[in-house]
């Protein structure tokens, strides 16, 4: 039912087909966008150096030089993310760069192809880590009530009031700007959504017969509240957390932006675009790719999660 | 109204509102101090001193500067002080030019405020006629169109908007139209007021724009759905079958119910858009909280750093207070005793 309201949705199809393909390039960057070639067949012998990289971790068993000799099939762009090219600095879009070079000559393509696993995994894992504090924290207050709800409601309250960028950009600044602060950071800050709408659920269902059911029967505390009471509430947190994917990467994107993401060389869409703050007016291309490439996620993220509420519940439409 | 009710409600609401304060600093006080490195080493040895070889600098050094800011106490001992200052606005001195950190709230804070005042008034203005627009003629093209356009709004970063701005408009390569930094001319004392003026919005749109198209489309879609909602109830089908015109209908009778959950949203609209600021202030170097933050975060100036959170929690939690209070004022259905359940 869910399923069939949502595909007739074409837009939130669309956000779907676009978040699949945006994965995808996550996955495969490796074999998207290298220096390496897929395969290579010299001497007599075949080589994978890409798979031997990943299962391996180093290309030893190729041969030495790997741009010289027998047949290879290379990847659509033969660039890797993070090797410089002096040769080619801020060359335009063109045959040889599709969407040109930075100010050190590496491929932007390629760059953004790498940012996807960036923004991708801060994406999931900083929401991953929210849904289960707030799934923790909601069920606790919306079903024990009293005193547990009382103290974690003001929990709630105080973090809603957080400045939570300021506090974010403080905790980075403080323990060092890396990838996994940075979903840490953002899971602990961003977790109070998901805890008002399962105190919310717990709420309404403590008190309905199929609880009082399994109480009868013997089902233990923290049985009843995972087994028989969460499925029926994870709906409305499956939406929010769709958009806050889009958050997420949104935020990671402003820090990386200013400074406090992913170290270089490695790349993040903030990132690019916080290099190409200093070749504005003469490599657009610099500016203009990475915004569409979160520009285009943020999107595809929304348009997916409006599809699920819309779905999901069609009072909530708005 | 009973006025005596509402001072109760108010004054029971402000006392409520102290707790949650002093959980915001309270934790922000525990992650400044409790986190690695300290503000000494970063002041001794420079920029990327913090937490590395602090071991170059004789213990004297340290201890004497641990005691001059000081540090050298335990951290409740430090709470306690800093909340005992704070009772007269006084949140020290700064750890990087020793000015009181009062000062420079009070010179930034008019500069925030300013912005964010303006980006509110600004999404009110231009969200509620589209929202009616569209909720009066639904599904026709033209709310499809719009409903489109403010989405494409929300998804748009605006660090990159703030960027795109200042390469078209901001005399990168193609307009020169309006001033990418600062908030004033040089040299603007001179002007008369009224131009001194002129320069300060001149200088101000490109950061609005970048603050304000992304809250569009949350308001204008929360207002098409309220007066949808409020345009199906009995008493508008009255007031139609009365005879009434359907402009009297929808701006008299449904906007009027429909626009009071839009106060309410005032509440968090502000706090949001104080975050967003840091990064627009950064970009356009307006000398506002955030982007005194952003400086004093990087210094580990943790006078301001206090500062900073104390004023942005208390102006959120004024904003929601004020927020609340103005509600019941609208909504005669709404009276102070049922908030209090």
């Amino acid at each position: 039912m869910v399923g069939r309201q949502f595909r007739r949705n074409r837009l939130a199809m669309a956000g779907i087909i676009f978040v699949i393909f945006f994965f995808a390039t996550a996955l495969l960057a490796p074999f998207l966008a290298n220096d390496k070639p897929i395969y290579l067949y010299h001497e007599g012998k075949h080589y994978f150096p890409i798979v031997h990289q990943i299962t391996h971790g180093h290309f030893s068993s190729t041969p030495h030089n790997l741009k010289a000799y027998g047949w290879r099939l290379m990847p659509p762009v033969p660039y890797s993310p993070t090797e410089y090219d002096l040769s080619s600095l801020l060359i335009p879009p063109s045959k040889n760069h599709w969407l040109g070079t930075d100010d050190q000559g590496r491929d932007v393509l390629a760059r953004l192809i790498y940012g996807s696993q960036v923004s991708l995994s801060v994406g999931f894992i900083a929401v991953s880590i929210y849904v289960i504090i707030g799934l923790f924290f909601g069920a606790m207050a919306g079903y024990f009530g009293g005193m547990t709800d009382l103290i974690i409601s003001r929990l709630i309250e105080i973090m809603i009031c957080f400045p939570t960028f300021f506090l974010i950009l403080t905790v980075l600044a403080f323990v060092g700007p890396s990838i996994y602060n940075i979903m840490i950071v953002i899971g602990i800050t961003s977790w109070t959504g998901i805890a008002r709408l399962t105190r919310g659920e717990f709420l309404k269902f403590r008190h309905q017969d199929f609880v009082l059911a399994a109480k009868t029967v013997g089902v233990s505390t923290p049985r009843l509240l995972i087994k028989h009471i969460l499925p029926n509430s994870l709906a409305p947190v499956f939406v929010s957390a769709t958009f806050g994917v889009a958050a997420a990467i949104l935020v990671e994107s402003s820090l990386s932006f200013l400074g406090f993401g992913v170290q270089p060389p490695t790349a993040s869409w903030g990132e690019i675009l916080s290099q190409s703050r200093d070749f504005m007016d003469i490599a657009w291309w610099l500016t203009l790719f990475p915004g569409l490439a979160i520009f285009l996620t943020i999107t595809a993220y929304n348009l997916v999660g409006e599809g699920l509420r819309d779905a999901i519940d069609p009072k909530l439409k708005i | 109204m009973d006025g005596g009710t509402m001072i109760h409600y108010i004054l029971k609401r402000f006392f409520l509102i102290l707790p949650t304060f002093f959980g915001i600093t309270l934790i922000t006080f525990l992650i400044i101090q409790l986190a690695p490195g300290s503000p000494v080493s970063l002041k001794l040895l420079g920029p990327g001193g913090a937490g590395v070889r602090s071991d170059l600098i004789s213990k004297e050094v340290i201890e004497q500067t641990k005691k001059l800011y000081g540090l050298d106490q335990p951290v409740y001992v430090q709470y306690g002080k800093w909340l005992k200052r704070l009772v007269t606005l006084d949140f020290g001195d700064s750890y990087k030019d020793h000015r009181p950190v009062s000062l420079k709230i009070r010179e930034a804070l008019p500069i925030t405020l300013l912005l964010n005042i303006i980006s509110i008034f600004l999404i009110y203005l231009i969200s509620i006629p589209a929202g009616i627009f569209s909720a009066v003629h639904p599904e026709s093209w033209m709310d499809k169109i719009t409903t489109l356009l403010l989405f494409i709004l929300y998804s748009l970063p605006s660090f990159w908007v703030a960027m795109i701005l200042i390469i078209y408009l901001g005399g990168g390569e193609y307009l020169d139209l309006f001033p990418i930094a600062g908030i004033v001319s040089y040299g603007v004392e001179t002007l008369p007021f009224w131009n001194q003026v002129g320069n300060l919005l001149w200088h101000l749109v490109l950061p609005v724009i970048s603050l304000t198209y992304g809250g569009l489309a949350f308001l204008s879609r929360f207002s098409r759905a309220q007066l949808l909602e409020v345009i199906r109830q009995d008493f508008i089908r009255t007031a139609r079958a009365k005879g009434l015109s359907e402009s009297v209908v929808i701006l008299k009778h449904g906007l009027r119910n429909a626009l009071i959950p839009l106060v309410t949203l005032m509440g968090t609209l502000l706090p949001a858009l104080i975050g967003g600021s840091v990064i627009i202030e950064q970009i356009f170097s307006i000398p506002g909280m955030g982007k005194l933050g952003f400086e004093a975060v990087l210094t580990r100036d943790y006078p301001v750093i206090m500062a900073i959170v104390a004023i942005e929690a208390f102006l959120t939690l004024i904003s929601i207070l004020i927020t609340d209070i103005l509600y019941v004022l609208i909504d005669p259905r709404i009276s102070f005793e049922k908030v209090h359940q």
